[in-house]
């Protein structure tokens, strides 16, 4: 249980677990009206269709240190006190400059008009709006819904249809996990226990 | 630094620390959540804020926000779906916490069912084809015009020519309703995908020990020590199965054996994969049970008291060393020693299989195999057991349970003089007009009632209509074809499909789409779309595949021009003129027949599976408390619907007044049967060549008989001198159906059943499981080669059937297996789902947020194969098959398959052989994803009990485009 003022957002999805059944994908699709090409959130799979296949959901992940942040050149970016980082689609001049420094290929750029223009950058908010007002109809077309400002938790976690993916607080989504791994015999569910140990699981 | 925007006034919680001061009263939810087992990630960190559950979701609009539990209406797991509704259009979908089934999860699919409607590429009008052009046209006007042809037609060619395909996406009532309605038209001419998904598997079950159900549930897996797979792919098929599923495997530490062709999604979370070739199901198991028998590992005293028959499975076993299931199967002897020691070590353990096991020509050999494999482990009637045989479609238990099959009426009554009598008692139908309505054919100087002849299946209806009529078991040939919620390239054989397409006198497609019934072919005049709703723009009860039922609520007006299920089988009896009759108990507002008359009604004849004591108000009940439900057992502990299983799952006994529980897991004698306990069904009689078949000294707990019985009747009550227990109107229904002669099923009081669980006893008698189906072509289960098979060296050892005709049509096996394809055609060709569409896939490609995650059509290949046969991934190749058909799709070159083995998704349609059909859909109504059909490729082959589909081992060849 985190202390008053002290929650942290974050994302963790559990690989032994996430199916690639792409419901984060389609319910953030869903919450938020997403246009076809933008994805928020990907589901990755890795050795594909091979012994050691593994699926992971991957979007913005809400860095504590953003790159995002640190390179804007107009600084449209923003923090909250959760540590959620979210951008104003006012100041974004669409340069593309954060897809650069994201780690995660999180920024999306929509196709806004004529010769490919990359628009205005679009990318997961955990559910967490805009800087417009709070479930205003303009925060909704711009960012979409602000669920947390509701008092829910991200669509794409909430719907995962294996509870792999969790989100919330840091604390909170480290004690489920730990109580995962506890049920799964020691070392058996931790993502990159093979790389590191070059076995799977006991 | 940008700051949050305001308009000046304060908005509610978000103060400071919004994510924290969430957490801080969240501990309920997660407590409760940690002690029912499932870790649920994302809520326990934040979420029960005051406004969390009943406050409104604020979103563009400004009117009340109004929650509408519903059901999904993809797979048979029964997930429940929480939509927000404001001015009547549906805008947010909430998880479905409440819901036992599903605990707020979705996959891709019911996280995106919101779409279906609001969808713009919906059939929005009725259309009429005119001069190879789709025209609107009214509803007046399309009822009549069909309604016309189709009388000439009856007139000319009697009621059989007519046929009427309906479909797992009908509710409980509208399914029942539409069986009753083939009933009054007067032809058996009447089925759905439930044949081409687990026909094999209702018949092989329900043979093998009563009941052709899922015997526990998906929550039930919970308890399993071990889960089997196989011929399944639940991850793409039923994902949210996979929350039970990955439960037991971390909590329980249960091995899960996945066995499969290919290497699935599935596969890749199991702790055991076992590649075989496709087609070589029952040598596999035989293989598997091989080590069982010949090390002693069997559950002895199991198969004493409960199992019939076993000694002529270890004969059949004893041949299948593991040099001869290698030989056949691929699988090494030394996997399957180590997967038949893990099944032993690890019970209770469970089989889960789908249409991988299904979908053969010998498919009922298949389910029967898995079944007894269950047996020899005494692994069934346990908790954590049991055969979860996962449903395809969200209501395909429901409609095969309502009987939308042509070889039974509602509740497998079958189709005797006995099962008529039985359903005109309970519509209150005088029987001769019933029978005046069916056809009477003299062939070959016999004259034969038509109404007690099973009709043509649905994965013939092709043949109905191309076959000569003078080869036919009926009248004359299929004239007009009515597809009612039916993807036509869900089945194989395609080109010859568009040829009876177009032969036709009259081709109706009732459904929300327009489905690739619209495109297929090339007619100019008699074809029309009839729109349809959704089950989100009407209410009704659906059938979980673990036979629970539910109750959706409607969630929005039916869209566009579309009418529900139910108004338009209501506007056709009007036409025919029998609305007065058919709908003599059901009350009709406007042209709607109430829904709950309906289940009243079924709720009144059901008796032999239980289907009576889920009334309607019982059924909302269990919606509106399902938080009181065990997320393990399903039982609710308290509350107001104190100790009843979750839906009830069917047998629900009795009337809804003896508020019997449902029954969680088939056959478990630990509990007694007034609390979900049951025997073995006696269903084969009481002996076979002197030797016993009911149970040997084990009864269920409680139960006064202490030994094997019959099934009850009148005069079996009064034998046991328990008829006294019947009250005087239990009496004279009794004495009304047919005396002592009256059993469990035919008592439409109930009262038999209720005397009989008032001692604990079964209605349906306590007997032995069969191991040997002894009117089966195969009793003993054994293998076959498929019809097209590259293993010319095992068509010798293990051939097919002989040709024979059954169902009314003519179906081959021996005079194509005898022909060697292999040379042109040397790949084996298998099909399968995707997660993010569902069947034929004209609803789920024409939802952008599933449609972008597809976009094309593709062939799984090989890497050695594509190497050799100089394919390139990501390339166009041109896939042909040995009855003609080929199609241009994309080449993904992957290990999933193994060599030698091609596998396509069936989902896609709307291209023929190149060309793309997009110009053929009614303007504005067209998929956002058009395909090619794995089925224009996939060929003949067809079960021997059940007339199921082969769609999962054929021959093709693969080129270059």
């Amino acid at each position: 249980m985190a202390l008053e003022g002290q929650a942290r957002a974050k994302f963790l999805c559990d690989a032994e677990r996430c199916i690639e059944c792409n419901a984060c994908v389609t319910a953030c699709k869903n919450e938020h009206e997403v246009p076809w090409g933008i994805n928020r959130r990907r589901v990755v799979t890795i050795e594909d269709g091979k012994p050691g296949e593994r699926s992971i959901s991957v979007a913005c992940m809400h860095c504590s240190d953003a790159p995002c942040m640190a390179v804007c050149p107009v600084d449209c970016f923003y923090q909250t006190e959760d540590g959620v980082v979210l951008h104003s689609k006012d100041l974004c001049i669409g340069c593309g400059y954060c897809f650069y420094a994201c780690p995660f290929g999180a920024p999306q750029f929509p196709q806004a008009g004529n010769f490919g223009s990359r628009g205005k950058m679009d990318k997961c908010t955990f559910c967490a709006g805009g800087p417009e007002e709070d479930n205003s109809a303009t925060e909704f077309s711009k960012y979409g819904r602000n669920r947390i400002a509701e008092g829910k938790l991200p669509i794409c976690a909430e719907m995962c249809s294996t509870k792999a993916l969790l989100a919330g607080d840091g604390n909170e989504v480290a004690d489920i996990y730990r109580q995962r791994v506890v049920n799964r015999g020691f070392g058996s569910g931790a993502w990159g226990w093979g790389t590191a140990y070059e076995k799977k699981g006991a | 630094m940008l700051r949050k925007k305001t308009n000046g006034v304060a908005k509610g919680p978000r103060a400071g620390s919004l994510l924290s001061s969430l957490t801080a009263k969240t501990l309920d939810r997660r407590q409760f959540l940690a002690a029912s087992g499932v870790a649920v990630g994302g809520m326990a960190a934040l979420s029960l804020t005051s406004g969390r559950v009943e406050a409104a979701t604020p979103s563009t609009g400004g009117g009340e926000v109004v929650r509408k539990k519903s059901v999904c209406t993809h797979c048979s797991v029964g997930c429940t779906v929480e939509a927000e509704v404001e001015n009547g259009v549906w805008t947010g979908q909430e998880p479905g916490w409440d819901s036992p089934f599903n605990m707020g999860s979705h996959c891709a699919k019911g996280a995106a069912v919101r779409e279906h409607a609001h969808n713009e590429r919906r059939l929005k009008h009725p259309m009429k084809m005119v001069d190879g052009q789709w025209k609107k046209i009214s509803w007046d006007t399309a009822i009549n015009e069909i309604g016309d042809k189709m009388l000439q037609i009856r007139d000319e060619s009697g009621p059989d020519s007519v046929y009427w395909l309906g479909s797992a996406k009908f509710n409980n009532e509208q399914a029942y309703l539409y069986r009753k309605f083939a009933a009054y038209w007067g032809t058996n001419n009447v089925d759905h995908q439930a044949r081409i998904c687990h026909s094999t598997t209702v018949a092989g079950v329900a043979n093998t020990w009563g009941y052709g159900a899922m015997t526990n549930s998906y929550n039930d897996i919970h308890k399993s020590k071990a889960i089997f797979l196989i011929g399944g792919n639940p991850a793409e098929a039923h994902p949210v199965s996979l929350l039970h599923i990955l439960k037991a495997k971390e909590e329980n530490n249960a091995p899960l054996i996945v066995c499969d062709p290919r290497f699935t999604r599935t596969a890749a979370h199991a702790d055991e994969y076992v590649r075989f070739r496709p087609g070589s199901d029952v040598a596999l198991v035989w293989g598997i049970l091989w080590h069982i028998f010949e090390n002693g590992w069997e559950d002895k005293e199991f198969i004493r008291t409960r199992v019939y028959g076993m000694d002529e499975i270890r004969e059949e076993v004893k041949r299948w060393n593991p040099e001869e299931v290698e030989r056949v199967t691929g699988a090494p002897g030394a996997q399957l020693e180590r997967v038949a020691r893990t099944l032993v070590n690890s019970r209770p353990g469970t089989v889960i299989w789908c249409m991988g096991g299904t979908q053969h020509t010998n498919g009922n050999n298949n389910t029967r195999a898995y079944c007894i494999l269950q047996l020899a482990l005494g692994n069934m009637g346990v908790a954590g057991g049991g055969t979860n045989i996962f449903r395809g479609h969200d209501n395909v238990q429901g409609a095969t349970d309502l009987g939308v099959l042509a070889d039974t009426l509602p509740g497998y009554y079958g189709l005797s003089a006995g099962a008529w009598g039985h359903w005109a008692r309970v519509w209150e139908e005088d029987l001769d007009y019933l029978k005046g309505r069916f056809a009477t054919w003299d062939k070959n100087g016999k004259s034969k009632a038509m109404m007690n002849e099973k009709g043509i299946p649905v994965s013939r209806w092709i043949d109905g209509v191309l076959e000569a009529k003078e080869n036919l078991d009926q009248p004359d040939n299929t004239r007009a074809m009515v597809l009612w919620g039916h993807a036509p390239n869900s089945q194989t054989r395609m080109l010859e499909m568009k040829e009876a397409m177009e032969k036709l006198d009259l081709l109706v497609v009732v459904d929300p789409f327009p489905t690739v019934s619209a495109v297929l072919h090339d007619r100019k005049d008699g074809a029309y779309l009839l729109p349809t709703t959704t089950q989100f723009e009407t209410y009704g009860s659906v059938t979980a595949s673990n036979r629970s039922i539910q109750w959706r609520e409607k969630v929005v007006e039916p869209l566009f021009d579309s009418k529900v299920d139910h108004e338009i089988i209501k506007l056709f009896a009007d036409k025919f003129g029998f609305t007065d009759r058919m709908f003599r108990n059901i009350a009709i507002e406007g042209d709607e027949p109430s829904i709950e008359d309906i289940t009243r009604e079924f709720n009144r004849g059901m008796w032999t599976i239980g289907y009576t004591g889920q009334s309607p108000e019982r059924l909302q009940k269990h919606m509106k408390y399902q938080h009181h439900f065990d997320r393990t057992t399903l039982r609710a502990n308290g509350g107001p619907c104190d100790g009843d299983i979750y839906g009830m799952p069917w047998p629900c006994w009795g009337t809804a007044e003896m508020n019997h529980p449902g029954t969680p897991n088939l056959y478990d004698l630990s509990l007694p049967v007034s609390k979900g306990g049951l025997t073995f069904r006696a269903r084969f009689g009481v002996e076979r060549n002197g030797e016993s078949l009911l149970a040997d000294g084990v009864y269920s707990k409680n139960s006064d008989i202490k030994d094997g019985y019959p099934e009850f009747t009148m005069q079996m009550l009064m034998d046991l001198g328990w008829d006294g227990d019947l009250t005087a109107e239990e009496r004279a229904s009794i004495d009304a159906v047919a005396g002592p002669k009256t059993n469990w099923k035919t008592d439409l009081s109930g009262g038999i059943q209720r005397v009989a669980i008032k001692h604990e006893c079964a209605p349906f008698g306590n007997a032995k499981a069969r191991a040997v189906v002894w009117n089966f072509p195969d009793p003993v289960p054994i293998h076959r080669e498929p019809l097209y098979t590259t293993r010319r060296d095992l068509v010798k050892d293990y051939p097919t059937y002989d040709d024979k005709t059954f169902w009314r049509v003519p179906t081959l096996y021996e005079s194509i297996q005898k022909n060697d394809f292999s040379k042109d055609f040397p790949i084996i060709l298998t099909s399968g789902r995707l997660v993010e569409y569902e069947g034929g896939g004209d609803e789920t490609r024409s939802n952008p947020w599933l449609a972008e995650l597809q976009q094309e059509m593709f062939i799984e290949v090989n890497t050695r194969d594509a190497n050799n046969l100089n394919i390139r991934d990501g390339k166009d190749v041109w896939v042909s098959g040995p009855e003609g058909g080929r199609i241009k799709v994309k080449a993904l070159v992957t290990e999933r398959v193994g060599e030698g083995v091609a596998f396509m998704p069936f989902h896609f349609g709307g291209h023929l052989e190149g060309k793309s059909l997009r110009d053929k859909y009614p303007k504005g109504s067209d998929p956002y994803v058009l395909g090619e059909s794995t089925n224009v490729v996939q060929t003949y082959g067809y079960d021997s009990v059940t007339q199921m589909q082969e769609t999962k081992a054929t021959l093709c060849s693969i080129m270059p485009a």
